[in-house]
């Protein structure tokens, strides 16, 4: 049999070139993600959802390959289930993210993931676990992921407070991952968040027309007339043509 | 035991007409002729006592322990054959290890003597081996606060606030009802406990023995540790003193 | 049709190519591969990394400094890591390198010391003994092409004596008056002997931690993966102690009178 070259295999592959966050407060966790998978410049998908449901109160954001991240998901999801079902409890967050762990740091040489892991348990309340690349394990107050989260570490710096609602914690997890959407090429498409706490899961959508604006540049148009000669005014300003001799 | 004799005590793997396991039976034969072990479960944690009957003389003291470190919170008691206690403590060992690595946390007791018991249960269903002649007691302080269970020979396990097995399991019970041990202390519950075990030895006095104690909770920051000695001879003395006012 | 010979009469390999869309000139090689094709290739590459970890040894026992930051290449990604850790009553480590593997070798020192803890036999594991057990683990992964990713220094007090050595990804031991992982290799590691050595039974504590400080602080000035914020462990007779967060005092106000990089006043 013919040796499969992984990383051949790899370079054509369905890619999750993603913006995702998540931030934790009181009474619980929002995570939020944009829609767009490519393969390399083509959008694969431009509504995809990288939200990923696995235990009633327990969320993980997805990036990297696709392929991965959900063949990952789905084990733990199943070892979720199998967890609450003989222990007769759900599980806490901590230990989701274990299992994550767990799965990210054994296999790093197959896999490119790098996944989030937020929820709300009866332990700790709620909780933001990031596991990046190597597969480590890391728990933060808020978490952003994917090729977009690079361009926002500084405004995620600047702009996070302890202490935040709920309400905070949406905006400021919108306004992220739309700054983050807007300068990354591999992200975009619409927001979906997820805002979980002990009561429920509420699912919420931002979509690709009104995500929040920032700065985009001048009006190029605007700009190409010079200002101060205006145009119309006889004979002023004008651009004589050419006179023949 | 009326059915002794008639063949079908011969195999864990037989049932009597009467649907008993005689093996298993006789299993707690071998608990109840060995020194009692008591735990205590109180308001910040968990005490574990033995009376160790000394077979000889010659031994060096403190050796052939019968209360075992199973994890850093866990401590182990057992009442019956010493080398099965051994062989069981070093599963719990391992199924503690492999809660860890399973779920990256310490494990709380109740999933460990889910585990100890299903180990001993199949124990109880070949003939091929003979089921575990030991009654353990299993004490320790987790994330639910401070925990008991006794693991039977049967392989069923119980949760308690205060446990006794082996010999003189009856009268410590008697004794253990009679306390308040949800409002005692860890350090008023050695006490007791010493005072429980040399109580309950007064009737097997022609054997010498050694008191055996433990203890898991706030005093220890958790981790399950010998009674320091200070305590321990404290304990003892006051438990001597008792028994002259008892009788 | 394909004109090379060598592809003629073996399957195309539909693993890379299912629609026959490369050019003819670049068919992929179908023939045998070399005698090692089939090889797996496990060394990896460190992702989220830590740097330097700088040790001494000094009067009362040992001292350990390491800042609190994981690297995800030049990001600076994560500010609030540990990388110093007890193990057991008489030892402490620091990691420099991979935290994935560092994290793995934290779980796996735990189980160890849980299994010396719970054998209850009045032995306790000392700085001496981690070191060798950590050798070996590093050791045994490096022959087995899947490192793991780290430099460790390991010190400690144990019956009164002083230990402090060096371990690393390949299995490299050492052990000195003063130790130095990464960056602090070459630029820390100078001047901590200069410091130190001789005055190992002269040192106070005080004057140990002044030796780290500054050690540090040339560091933050030089290394690229470096923040100002570090923690300190010290192990003496009395046990483990690793301390709260720190924040580095630096020095820039000569800066502001530097004019141009040559001749220019202005």
């Amino acid at each position: 049999m013919d040796h499969v070259d992984i990383n051949r295999l790899k370079t054509g592959e369905v890619n999750l070139g993603t913006s995702i966050m998540a931030v934790q407060f009181e009474g619980g966790v929002v995570i939020g993600a944009d829609s767009r998978t490519t393969t390399g410049s083509y959008i694969a998908n431009r509504v995809t959802d990288k939200l990923t449901y696995v235990h009633d109160r327990i969320y993980c954001c997805r990036s990297g390959s696709a392929a991965d991240t959900q063949a990952v998901a789905d084990i733990v999801h199943y070892a979720l289930q199998m967890y609450s079902q003989t222990a007769g409890e759900p599980p806490t967050v901590h230990h989701a993210a274990s299992v994550f762990q767990k799965l990210c740091y054994e296999n790093k040489d197959q896999l490119t993931a790098g996944i989030i892991v937020a929820g709300w348990d009866k332990e700790v309340g709620p909780s933001v676990y990031n596991i990046p690349l190597g597969g480590g394990l890391f728990r933060q107050p808020w978490a952003i992921g994917g090729s977009g989260s690079t361009y926002v570490y500084g405004y995620c710096d600047a702009t996070y407070r302890d202490g935040w609602g709920r309400d905070e914690c949406i905006n400021f997890v919108k306004n992220t991952l739309a700054l983050a959407m807007s300068r990354d090429g591999s992200s975009g498409g619409v927001i979906r968040m997820c805002v979980i706490t002990e009561e429920k899961v509420e699912r919420l959508f931002v979509p690709g027309d009104e995500l929040p604006r920032f700065w985009e540049g001048r009006e190029v148009l605007g700009e190409a007339v010079p200002k101060k000669q205006p145009v119309g005014e006889a004979g002023i300003g004008l651009v004589p043509m050419a006179v023949e001799a | 035991m009326t059915s002794i004799g008639t063949g079908y005590d011969l195999s864990a793997s037989t049932y009597s007409p009467d649907g008993r396991i005689f093996q298993v039976e006789y299993a707690n034969k071998a608990v109840e002729n060995s020194g009692t072990a008591i735990g205590l479960r109180v308001k910040d944690g968990v005490v574990l006592a033995v009376e160790k009957l000394v077979h000889s003389k010659l031994l060096v003291p403190g050796v052939n322990r019968r209360i075992q470190t199973v994890d850093r919170h866990i401590g182990l008691a057992t009442a019956g054959l010493l080398a099965d206690g051994r062989h069981l403590a070093n599963r719990a060992r391992d199924e503690a290890a492999s809660f860890r690595d399973q779920y990256r946390q310490p494990p709380p007791l109740k999933q460990i003597a889910d585990r100890l018991g299903l180990y001993v249960q199949a124990y109880t269903l070949y003939s091929s081996v003979r089921p575990f002649g030991i009654s353990t007691i299993l004490g320790a302080v987790d994330k639910t606060g401070p925990a008991l269970y006794v693991v039977e020979p049967s392989g069923v396990f119980h949760g308690y606030h205060g446990a006794a097995v082996g010999k003189g399991r009856q009268l410590a019970k008697t004794e253990l009802e009679k306390l308040k041990l949800s409002e005692l202390t860890t350090r008023e519950a050695v006490k007791e406990a010493a005072r429980i075990i040399y109580l309950v030895h007064e009737d097997a006095k022609e054997k010498e023995f050694e008191l055996e104690m433990s203890w898991v909770g706030d005093e220890t920051n958790g981790i399950h540790l010998p009674v320091p000695k200070d305590l321990q001879t404290a304990a003892e003395q006051a438990a001597k003193a008792a028994l002259e006012t008892f009788e | 049709m394909d004109h090379f010979p060598t592809n003629w009469g073996r399957p195309r390999n539909d693993a890379y190519d299912p629609y026959g869309t490369y050019p003819i000139a670049h068919r992929p090689n179908n023939g045998p591969k070399d005698a090692f094709a089939d090889a797996v290739q496990r060394t990896q590459q460190p992702i989220v990394t830590g740097t330097s970890v700088l040790a001494i040894k000094y009067k009362d026992g040992i001292m350990m400094a390491a800042d609190n930051l994981a690297s995800y290449g030049s990001l600076a990604r994560f500010k609030d890591i540990q990388r110093l850790q007890p193990v057991g009553a008489h030892t402490v480590i620091g990691a420099g390198g991979d935290m994935s593997d560092f994290q793995y070798i934290q779980l796996m020192l735990d189980e160890l010391i849980i299994d010396e803890f719970s054998a209850q036999d009045g032995h306790t594991l000392g700085p001496a003994e981690v070191h060798e057990y950590l050798a070996q683990v590093m050791y045994a992964r490096r022959s087995k092409m899947n490192p793991l990713w780290n430099s460790i220094l390991v010190g400690g007090v144990k019956d009164g004596k002083r230990f402090l050595a060096y371990v690393d990804l390949l299995g490299t031991t050492y052990s000195a008056s003063t130790l130095a992982t990464g960056y602090g290799a070459y630029i820390a590691q100078p001047l901590l002997r200069t410091a130190v050595e001789g005055k190992e039974d002269i040192l106070t504590e005080e004057e140990a931690y002044k030796i780290l400080e500054q050690s540090m602080r040339v560091l933050y000035y030089r290394d690229a993966r470096t923040i100002d914020k570090y923690q300190v462990a010290t192990v003496t007779e009395k046990g483990v102690y690793i301390s709260e967060s720190r924040r580095l005092d630096t020095n820039w106000s000569f800066a502001e009178g530097i004019r141009g990089y040559g001749a220019q006043t202005q």
